[in-house]
């Protein structure tokens, strides 16, 4: 099996404050440049076709640099990465919507976005509308529709677009139980059909049952990489571990 | 890695900002009228009556044939030039070709543009009377000077990321440019020493070809038009150039 995300030793920093983006900022920097901050530090792992990879951290940890790394968003500033596939990012669902243009509108503009070809996207319009079960509100404006029924419709565009590899930054959390299931159906269906997926989320029982491996991120750093249930097991106790001290210390 | 569609995107993007844009306004297209058509009252009112210039014969169309090619050029290069700052949401959260943005952004005003265009020919129609068979030049030059725009937008649009400031030089180049560019004087009434320079200007070459073509009914100067062209196309490359450096850290800045 051949492997379809590769990072070798990636790090990514950022300069921190470095102010406004104004002529005089900059100038400022390039004279002084400001101390680095480090989002991912040291991190190397591969996941093969037909894997599927979660990653857990605490807020802060740098899971979702290391997707952004992954889809392609910002370069590593050291190390390798390596993508082999098609991606479909639902890192915010629902890039490029605008409240003004309606459903349908949405949909295609949303469905370029992430890569649909002009005849995929004739083709797999009703799908769409049909897994988005809008009905007829499909042509009405968006800001017209609940924040349910934008979240029914991103998601609905995005599984459909059928990429080699998924990548979901937190974004289950929204939409009723019913759909909920619905979605992650069809997640399950598409890791049958083989296919990769990259999932961040503090939903830690969705996860394991969602994917087979598991990656602990803390402060850019990898603590453990390995089976879900055991990495996500280990990440539970050490955050059980905080909780009961910072209890314990509110006691005292 | 992104491996969809280049052109349905673009044309998708364009039809947002388009439906965007005149979902909002009742009179929709009539707007992109009103400021050419009042610049040009202005302007004739101005050259005719206060400095009346006896050389310069139909002089709103001659007026129109500057205000059209340099109005489209300072609303799209600006439009273009704060493209990824304005749809950073896009740009941070998609991995799309980065230089469809900026495009888009350019190619979207071509609605006003062809809106404008529309009022040009109809305003050379009806104070010239009749087309000529010089009007097949016309899709050749615009379509000049939107690689042109295309080419500015890019590498200001690349600057504008890291240097917020670039919107406001842009702006203060575009104000700079309405005297530099002949639009309410002609080619004629510029020395012979600057002429030549001043059609390496495509905005200017363009007004000196629309004059040619519209009003005086003979091909545009193959000099000028060799001019236009070499332009232009440098500028798209070396936007282009610029803007792939400049790609590389927009995540970073935006």
């Amino acid at each position: 099996m051949e492997d379809i995300v590769v990072f070798d030793n990636v790090a990514k920093y950022f300069h921190t404050h470095s102010g406004q983006m104004l002529l005089r900022d900059r100038l400022f920097h390039w004279m002084r440049p400001a101390p680095r901050f480090y989002a991912l530090r040291g991190v190397s792992f591969a996941i093969r076709r037909g894997e599927s990879l979660a990653v857990v951290g605490q807020n802060g940890a740098g899971k979702s640099t290391l997707l952004n790394i992954a889809t392609g968003l910002c370069l590593p500033s050291e190390g390798t990465v390596e993508i082999n596939g098609r991606l479909a990012a639902l890192l915010e669902l629902g890039s490029g919507f605008h409240p003004d243009l309606t459903g349908a509108e949405n949909i295609r503009i949303n469905a370029a976005l992430l890569g649909l070809r002009r005849r995929q996207t004739h083709q797999r319009f009703d799908q769409i509308v049909e897994f988005s079960e809008l009905g007829n509100f499909i042509y009405e404006p968006l800001r017209t529709y609940s924040a349910g029924m934008v979240m029914r419709l991103a998601f609905s565009v995005a599984v459909n677009v059928d990429p080699d590899i998924l990548i979901i930054d937190e974004v289950l959390g929204v939409g009723d139980q019913s759909f909920f299931q619905k979605c992650l159906e069809r997640i399950l269906e598409f890791r049958h059909g083989g296919k990769t997926l990259l999932c961040v989320s503090h939903a830690l029982n969705t996860l394991e049952g969602l994917c087979d491996r598991g990656l602990w991120l803390d402060h850019g750093r990898v603590l453990k990489a390995g089976p879900v249930q055991q990495v996500v097991e280990e990440y539970k106790r050490s955050n059980g571990v905080a909780q009961a001290l910072t209890s314990a210390q509110t006691v005292a | 890695m992104w491996r969809g569609d280049s052109i349905f995107l673009l044309q998708n993007l364009i039809m947002k900002d388009f439906r965007i844009r005149y979902r909002n306004m009742s009179l929709g297209v009539l707007w992109s009228l009103l400021n050419p058509l009042v610049m040009m009252g202005v302007l004739t009112f101005v050259f005719t009556m206060i400095f009346p210039n006896p050389n310069i014969r139909n002089y709103p169309v001659f007026v129109l044939c500057g205000l059209v090619p340099y109005s489209f050029f300072t609303i799209a290069w600006i439009s273009g030039t704060t493209s990824i700052v304005d749809n950073s949401g896009l740009v941070k959260r998609v991995p799309v070709p980065r230089e469809i943005v900026p495009i888009a952004s350019v190619l979207s005003n071509c609605v006003h543009l062809v809106v404008q265009i529309g009022l040009l020919l109809a305003a050379a129609l009806l104070f010239r009377g009749g087309a000529n068979r010089y009007w097949f030049w016309l899709p050749l030059i615009w379509v000049l000077e939107l690689i042109f725009v295309c080419g500015m937008a890019l590498a200001t649009a690349a600057f504008n990321v890291y240097i917020r400031d670039t919107r406001y030089i842009v702006e203060s180049i575009n104000t700079v440019l309405f005297w530099l560019v002949p639009i309410f004087y002609g080619l004629e009434a510029i020395p012979a020493k600057f002429a030549e320079v001043y059609q390496y200007n495509p905005i200017a070459a363009l007004v000196v070809c629309l004059r040619d073509i519209l009003l005086k009914a003979q091909a545009p100067p193959a000099a000028t038009l060799e001019k236009l062209t070499a332009v232009s196309m440098l500028t798209f490359v070396v936007g282009l150039v610029i803007f792939q450096k400049g790609k590389r850290a927009f995540y970073d800045h935006i």
